[in-house]
């Protein structure tokens, strides 16, 4: 455990007992957990085991209401300021459904091929020495760091119409999936990495020379540790592309019912002095995020408990 | 801490590891607290001298508020007085004064995020009352095309052909573009078109628009990396960018509407910042606008600039004044523009 786990567990903030998460199953080597700052699955899967002492959920509420579900409660208020009339008109409207429509199916899209290219570099990051991956790690939390802005200029730079590789994405709903692509990648590794990082390789060994095929190894062992942490990375991954706006909006061209995401309406309405109907938009877009995200934290339930071997 | 570690199973071997992270965090926010501090003493010195003008404006006048602020320190009424500006998007600047972003004086876009301040008391009435109406800049709507105009594009009609990619920003979430497309609609009927003529004209235009930035500042990013053919932006703001070396050509059209940047004290405000204010209207201040490429408002000093002169310049009083043009062509939901985008929408997802 780094310094930072023992921190927040102090605080009452993390996991309180050693009930082994499927993370930390087996006599793993047990390498330092640098990436902890993405909860790794095991946190999040014994959240339900809080309430031993009483500070802890009562600190954890306070600070969730005041972050969190006073701003919620007050942008439902907001949305209903002008009564259900207004909100219903203001989210059936059709540039509303239209970005609404364009931003969680690219979200989705985006989610997937994220979780999937964000497993591979998470195994060669864990599984492979090779010089420079000290950087290369380094580099994959640069989408992190990089004012949201500044990514969007930077990839207006390189898929626009000047693109050195004479690729024109501008304009087009293909340079919003690379832009979400590029803002996106870190959750889908750094999600994954210390899991696997946590796993055994010994066993995957062992089952090798009891005769299985890399395929068996992959499919029965591996993926069942690591879909837990892959489907929640996905589900941050969904999260952040859902409400990204700025490495968005600019290599979009933001025009309606074509490249225009739901973020970027919503900033329309703000300026246009409808709040209300800003607010309305946003909440179908954060109740169907929650929707989302709890099929994924159901499925991630459901796979928490690996086959047997 | 240690009495309460939730740790049952390792009470106490806990402590050690966490009393020297929870130091470090303490070092940590020791650190990211110094540099605050050195900031805020300039600021609390400045205000304490009573010599301190919250600016609120729009994001296109920054560079020229820069040099007007230095100048202003240099005369008489201005001595030892800090301007302090914030700026960003017409629209947001007026909402975040109305939810008490400290001004002294603003400085907007259009008239209508004036009328949100005198809606919410915070602008007297009257700020319009004066000799130039309320308004310190004046710029007009023109193109911009890249060097050598390439696509010959020198009024209106050519914006509409075929093939000659638009770039005009979004009207619901930039002042700019609500200019853009009344210059377009006026322009229509100084050209002899009806109303629905000119309506129709907009649904071409839009049709044409290869993107529709959220901001002015974000169009121009959008033209100058190489999208569109033509941009429709304030003239100021194209002359900046020529200025800053920027490979653009602009074209003045023929008709266009002529852009009036309001601004007001609050009723608030130090007499420090009417100072300001006067002097941002007197000959001298006026100089300075017309050489960061506004168009004076004073005519006397507006003579020894010679901006480009169009065949017909209208206002938006023309146009039947900003308060029933802002709910006729922009309401988000039943704005003649809203209306022009749901056909075209429709057409594109058919198409």
């Amino acid at each position: 455990m780094t310094n930072l786990d023992a921190t927040v567990a102090d605080l009452g903030l993390g996991p309180p007992s050693r009930d082994p998460g499927p993370a930390e199953r087996g006599p793993g080597r047990r390498r330092s957990r640098r990436y902890s700052l993405v909860a790794p699955s095991s946190a999040l899967a014994h959240a339900g085991t809080f309430g031993k002492k009483a500070a802890g959920p009562a600190l954890a509420v306070t600070y969730l209401s005041l972050l969190v579900l006073l701003p919620v409660a007050a942008l439902i208020t907001n949305a209903f300021s002008g009564g259900w009339h207004t909100f219903w008109a203001a989210v059936t409207q059709p540039e509303a459904v239209a970005a609404l429509e364009l931003t969680l199916v690219a979200a989705l899209i985006v989610a997937i091929i994220n979780s999937i290219a964000g497993l591979a570099i998470a195994f060669v990051l864990v599984r492979d020495d090779f010089k420079g991956k000290s950087v290369v790690s380094a580099l994959i939390d640069l989408p992190f760091a990089l004012p949201t802005i500044v990514a969007g200029l930077t990839l207006l730079a390189l898929y626009g119409a000047n693109s050195p590789f004479h690729l024109d994405l501008a304009g087009t709903r293909l340079g919003i999936g690379a832009a979400l692509l590029f803002v996106t990648l870190p959750f889908c590794v750094r999600s994954v990495q210390p899991v696997l990082a946590e796993l055994d390789a010994e066993i995957e060994d062992a089952a090798s020379s009891l005769g299985a095929t890399r395929r068996q190894v992959l499919r029965r062992i591996l993926l069942p540790s690591v879909l837990p942490a892959v489907l929640a990375g996905a589900g941050l991954a969904f999260a952040r592309a859902v409400g990204e706006f700025g490495s968005v909006v600019l290599i979009s061209g933001n025009i309606p019912f074509k490249t225009e995401v739901a973020s970027s309406w919503i900033f329309s309405l703000s300026q246009s002095d409808a709040l209300p109907a800003a607010s309305a938009v946003s909440i179908v877009l954060v109740l169907i995020s929650l929707l989302v995200l709890l099929g994924i934290g159901w499925a991630r339930r459901r796979f928490d408990v690996p086959e047997t071997v | 801490m240690q009495t309460r570690s939730p740790h049952p199973s390792t009470p106490g071997a806990r402590s050690g590891p966490s009393r020297r992270a929870f130091g470090r965090v303490l070092g940590l926010a020791a650190l990211a607290a110094a540099p605050l501090a050195l900031i805020a003493v300039p600021t609390a010195a400045g205000a304490q001298t009573g010599g301190s003008v919250n600016l609120v404006a729009y994001s296109t006048p920054k560079p020229a508020y820069t040099i007007l602020g230095t100048d202003f320190a240099k005369t008489n009424s201005g001595a030892g007085v800090t301007v302090s500006g914030s700026f960003g998007p017409s629209g947001t600047q007026a909402t975040s004064v109305v939810d008490g972003l400290p001004a002294d004086v603003v400085n907007f876009s259009l008239e209508p995020d004036m009328a949100k301040l005198v809606k919410a008391g915070l602008v007297s009435s009257s700020w319009d009352k004066n000799a130039t109406k309320g308004i310190v800049t004046d710029s007009i709507v023109s193109f911009i095309v890249r060097p050598g105009n390439p696509k010959h594009i020198t009024s209106w009609a050519d914006l509409v052909k075929p093939g000659v990619g638009v770039i005009t920003p979004n009207v619901f979430s930039s002042g700019s573009a609500k200019w853009n497309i009344m210059a377009a609609y006026g322009a229509e009927l100084a050209l002899g078109k009806t109303s629905a003529q000119a309506q129709t004209y907009l649904s071409q235009l839009l049709h044409n628009a290869v993107a529709q930035p959220s901001s002015a500042s974000a169009a121009l990013q959008t033209f100058l990396s190489g999208q569109g053919d033509v941009l429709l932006d304030y003239e100021d703001d194209a002359l900046y960018a020529k200025s800053k070396g920027e490979a653009l050509d602009i074209v003045t059209p023929p008709q266009t509407i002529l852009i009036e940047n309001p601004i007001a004290v609050t009723k608030t405000a130090s007499p420090s910042a009417k100072a300001f204010v006067t002097y941002l209207l007197s000959d001298a201040g006026q100089k300075v606008w017309g050489q960061q490429g506004y168009r004076p408002v004073l005519p006397s000093v507006a003579k020894q600039f010679h901006f480009p002169q169009p065949k017909t310049l209208f206002t938006i009083d023309h146009l039947g004044g900003w308060t029933a043009v802002n709910t006729k062509f922009f309401d988000p939901q039943t704005g003649i523009v809203a209306h022009v985008e749901q056909s075209l929408g429709v057409s594109t997802a058919s198409g």
